[in-house]
């Protein structure tokens, strides 16, 4: 076979490969490239503005590497010019210790402001007031705490859509990561500490949320559902949600004990100040947290 | 019964029979392990090879046979760690909805841990050691290192690292935390077995081993250098290999002081990183990545060394741009050690911390980005002989600048904020780790081949296996950087169907496939090689027109090195040399030779029997371990003669045998 047939063979393969991922990915949800929300939306078009900017670097070195390979490689029987003591020019040099320079002095400045602006501790512009949820990982499950409407569920929430969710986030085992990517980046779970996010949904919608970080053998199964609704649906699954049983100290410690790829769970009244207790009995010994009355959280 | 209990607790600590593997996959690993160390004893003992291997091997100060051996243990664990990435992407690509796949949570965890383990610090910096022993000493005009007795106690604790790790799939079971082992999830609450005391010991010993190595060529490269050659006229991969070592000594301290403080945690019950009591898990990782972010460029900066000598040699040109590398060396150095917190942006730091630590992290790609002009720019021009040692810089560069563009994307803290922990990221450090690390390691070891066992590798073979590696390398993780997007986070042994993930998780199996290939084909091309070494054999010493001084060695090197140290004036001195043809008429002298000793080994041994009693709680075996290693020091120092003198008269014969094209 001539290598200009294999190249001809080699091409028209790698473009059967391209057609076929691009029809396959057409079909399947990308969720970090289709926010819907606007932290998550704000974060996909930075995304967009970096990778073009590095392109401008990028792409001269990928020209550059197959015009020099191409054209100086000894393969090739034309004749060129041939330097083999041309080790320096001040010049030349100078461009690409600035060309680097430059572009990353501008990335600087885009990711000073970014991240003041997408702060995940920051609030959120809206007209509507955040709703509170309280958020503790658990072996190996999400806690979810309404402290305003007085309920609590387990791999599972519900809220209005347009509204921001404020999320206090803390953990009753190791290390986890809340992650919803169509709404938002990541934030770390952590005993004794208490994190915090928000987000928001601007189109109705369920949308997947997982532990990024691993945890233990039900890690893989820390999968939550969020969902985005209107204002009435949210109010009646609020009222379907209160008349469920009470996450008192008996349910507490049931739910407590690891479990694996556990199912939404709803619960009403829970018990008052869970959250702030759990977050502080790890920040002292077992007989300080009796003092207080805290020491059976843990 | 009690005295019975008490009797074998005593000589047994922890260990029972139920540290024997539960299931059949796991009894698969022990059992394959156990007979490939059966089977390399019964070769040995049956080809009468001991007194040989002991001679020539085990007990040698020769860097040149103590990187060959550090080479060998690190092919090794690359298939371990290969073996471990079928299961992993097997599990992967099958355990979807309702099917569980073939390995329990804890199994894949396990081998999650392990693989990246053994990748680091068994394979990347195995490599990264082994020639670093065989080329620094010669390229610097050195017949020596300057501690032998340490370098090669370094090499031996590396090995009893590996050990400990590997006995982890016979006894017990091994950590199933992820690499780094974060707190609390590998406290003892968390984590009641022995699998994370045996990823801290396998680590604390090879990472004490690292160290002395580093140290070790620290004062190697600034005091050993011969005449003439001043800083500015040593070969890039010296300089390279300088940062690296300055980044060991300093790095290394901090992994050992984590790993013990973790330790304490386990096995005392303090409180240092713990859930509760006072512990801060957060003080764990700020120490850990302290470490870990200067490993990244501890493990890329040799290759960084090795591609600008080969780039130069098969350009048959001189280095572009070498006062900007250096300078660009000493940048990526100090900036190393400023940028550890952009591994977790996302544990809720205020705005202008994670501002500054994207910005840092950026800056870094600036002098990198000069070191790929400075290579393109060495090709400029030049006369390009596209081996396929070459093959593997080009490779290098589409990958590393793919991973770098990714690289700085997580940088950018609210970016990382969307992909961090997940599969892109994963992506990522692959591409750098295997684009950047492996692939240099790949070239040096084809490089330098021929100067140390006198024969070049079957360059057909060698391109055949650098095609297989390189698209089989985008198959496997172009899919990742799109999982990550689709919201896949890393370490995951199950997810739901309907996700749209199998398809490319499958993909990426795929692609572990054409890797496998390409290391099958690998060992292929060394059998091969071995097989035509009369063909391929390199009688001129200096195969591919090299630039460097340890191309004027006779191939094989001799295990002097130098019959008389090389005169230096410029840089690429031996390319000067060669230009100038003067012929070298000074006598010879009496060089001096470390003497071989077992010691080195016995003192791993040592280390072995105290990482393995603490594991076990073993107590008087980990006190006995301990007692032996401080034992041999001293005896060790007591000894006054530990060189021999190898008189002039002999050099002189047997540099005129090697220049006659014979062999000993």
């Amino acid at each position: 076979m001539s290598k200009v047939k294999k190249r001809w063979i080699v091409g028209l393969f790698i473009l059967v490969v391209l057609v076929i991922s691009s029809i396959y990915l057409s079909k399947v949800n990308i969720p970090v490239l289709e926010p819907k929300g606007p932290i998550a939306d704000q974060e996909f078009r930075l995304l967009l503005e970096v990778t073009g900017l590095m392109l401008i670097v990028v792409l001269p070195v990928f020209i550059l590497l197959g015009y020099i390979v191409y054209r100086y490689s000894d393969q090739n029987k034309k004749k060129r010019p041939y330097s083999p003591n041309w080790d320096h020019n001040l010049l030349v040099e100078g461009i690409w210790w600035f060309i680097p320079t430059a572009l990353i002095v501008v990335l600087a400045i885009i990711t000073w402001r970014a991240t003041y602006a997408l702060n995940p501790y920051k609030p959120i512009a809206s007209n509507n007031a955040p709703i509170v949820i309280q958020v503790v990982s658990m072996d190996w499950k999400w806690l979810f705490i309404y402290p305003k409407y007085n309920i609590a569920t387990v791999n599972k929430i519900v809220f209005p859509v347009n509204t921001p969710v404020h999320f206090y986030i803390t953990s009753n085992a190791p290390m986890n990561s809340l992650w919803i990517p169509q709404l938002s980046g990541q934030i770390y779970a952590m005993a004794g500490m208490r994190t915090q996010l928000y987000i928001m949904a601007n189109q109705i919608g369920n949308y997947r949320g997982s532990s990024a970080n691993i945890s233990g053998i039900g890690f893989a199964g820390m999968v939550f559902d969020a969902q985005a609704t209107t204002n009435n649906i949210f109010n009646a699954w609020i009222r379907k949600v209160s008349s469920s049983p009470p996450l008192n100290k008996a349910s507490y410690l049931q739910l407590s004990k690891p479990s694996l790829y556990v199912k939404p769970k709803y619960y009403s009244r829970p018990i008052p100040n869970l959250f702030n207790d759990l977050v502080l009995s790890y920040l002292m010994p077992k007989y300080e947290q009796r003092k207080i009355g805290i020491a059976w959280i843990n | 019964m009690d005295k019975l209990n008490y009797f074998a607790s005593f000589w047994l600590g922890k260990l029972n029979l139920k540290a024997l593997p539960p299931n059949a996959i796991q009894m698969g690993g022990a059992i394959m392990i156990v007979s490939i160390l059966i089977g390399l004893l019964l070769f040995i003992t049956f080809t009468k090879r001991w007194k040989w291997l002991y001679k020539e091997w085990l007990t040698t100060q020769d860097p040149k046979k103590i990187g060959v051996m550090y080479i060998l243990v690190a092919l090794g664990m690359l298939l371990r760690g290969g073996a471990d990435v079928a299961l992993l992407r097997t599990q992967q690509s099958i355990s979807v909805g309702h099917n569980m796949g073939i390995l329990s949570a804890s199994h894949f965890q396990q081998i999650v841990s392990a693989h990246g383990t053994i990748m680091i610090f068994f394979v990347a910096m195995g490599l990264m050691f082994g020639l670093i022993n065989l080329i620094v000493p010669m390229q610097i005009g050195a017949r020596d290192v300057a501690f032998p007795f340490l370098n090669a106690t370094g090499f031996w604790l590396f090995f009893a690292g590996m050990i400990l790790v590997n006995a982890s799939l016979v006894l017990g079971d091994f950590a199933a935390t992820g690499w780094l082992a974060y707190p609390p999830l590998s406290e003892l609450k968390y984590s009641p077995t022995v699998g994370v005391d045996y990823w801290i010991w396998s680590l604390e010993i090879a990472g004490a081993g690292s160290l002395m190595a580093g140290i070790n060529f620290i004062v190697t490269i600034l005091k050993m250098r011969v005449k003439g050659m001043s800083f500015m006229k040593m070969p890039m991969f010296v300089w390279s290999v300088l940062g690296a070592m300055f980044l060991v000594a300093f790095a290394f301290p901090i992994l050992t002081v984590t790993l013990s403080l973790l330790a304490l945690d386990r096995d005392l019950g303090t409180h240092f990183f713990t859930a509760g009591g006072g512990g801060n898990m957060m003080m764990y990782v700020n120490l850990i990545w302290a470490w870990g972010h200067p490993e990244v460029y501890i493990l890329v900066l040799p290759s960084f060394g090795i591609f600008s000598e080969i780039v130069a040699t098969f350009s048959r040109k001189k280095l572009f741009g070498y006062s900007s590398m250096v300078w660009a060396i000493a940048a990526i150095v100090l900036l190393s050690f400023t940028v550890w917190l952009h591994h977790f942006f996302t544990m809720g730091a205020g705005s202008n911390v994670n501002g500054f630590f994207g910005i840092m992290t950026m800056i870094i790609a600036i002098p990198t980005g000069v070191k790929l002009f400075n290579w393109l720019f060495t090709m400029y021009r030049g006369k390009i002989k596209l081996d396929s040692t070459l093959l593997w810089f080009i490779g290098f560069v589409v990958i590393f600048t793919i991973g770098g563009m990714a690289g700085v994307l997580l940088a950018v803290p609210p970016i990382d904020y969307q992909l961090h922990n997940s599969l892109f990221l994963v992506a990522h450090f692959h591409m750098m780790i295997v684009g950047g690390v492996l692939f240099g390691d790949f070239a040096g070891i084809s490089y330098w081949f021929p100067k140390i066992f006198g024969f070049k590798l079957n360059e057909r073979l060698g391109r055949l296996v650098f095609w297989f590696w390189f698209v089989g390398f985008l198959v496997a993780f172009i899919p990742l950087y799109i999982l990550g997007f689709m919201g896949a986070t890393r370490r995951l042994d199950h997810y739901s169907a309907g996700l749209g993930w199998q398809a490319l998780f499958v993909v990426a199996a795929f692609g572990v496939v054409l890797i496998g290939i390409g290391v099958g084909l690998q060992i292929l091309q060394i059998v091969v090689s071995i097989k035509d070494r009369r063909k391929l054999r390199d009688v001129s010493g200096d195969p591919w027109n090299g630039r460097t001084l340890e191309w004027s060695t006779p191939s094989p090197v001799p295990f002097y090195s130098f019959a008389r140290l090389p005169l230096v004036s410029e840089r690429d001195a031996f390319w000067a040399a060669k230009r100038l043809k003067q012929k070298d008429t000074r006598p010879y002298e009496d060089i001096s030779i470390p003497k071989n000793t077992p010691l080195s080994m016995v003192i791993a041994g040592g280390a072995f029997a105290l990482g393995f009693g603490i594991v076990w709680h073993i107590w008087w075996m980990a006190i006995l371990g301990l007692v032996i290693i401080i034992v041999t020091i001293i005896v060790r120092s007591m000894d006054e003669h530990t060189e021999y003198i190898l008189p002039a008269a002999e050099v002189e014969r047997l540099d005129r045998m090697y220049a006659a094209g014979g062999s000993n």
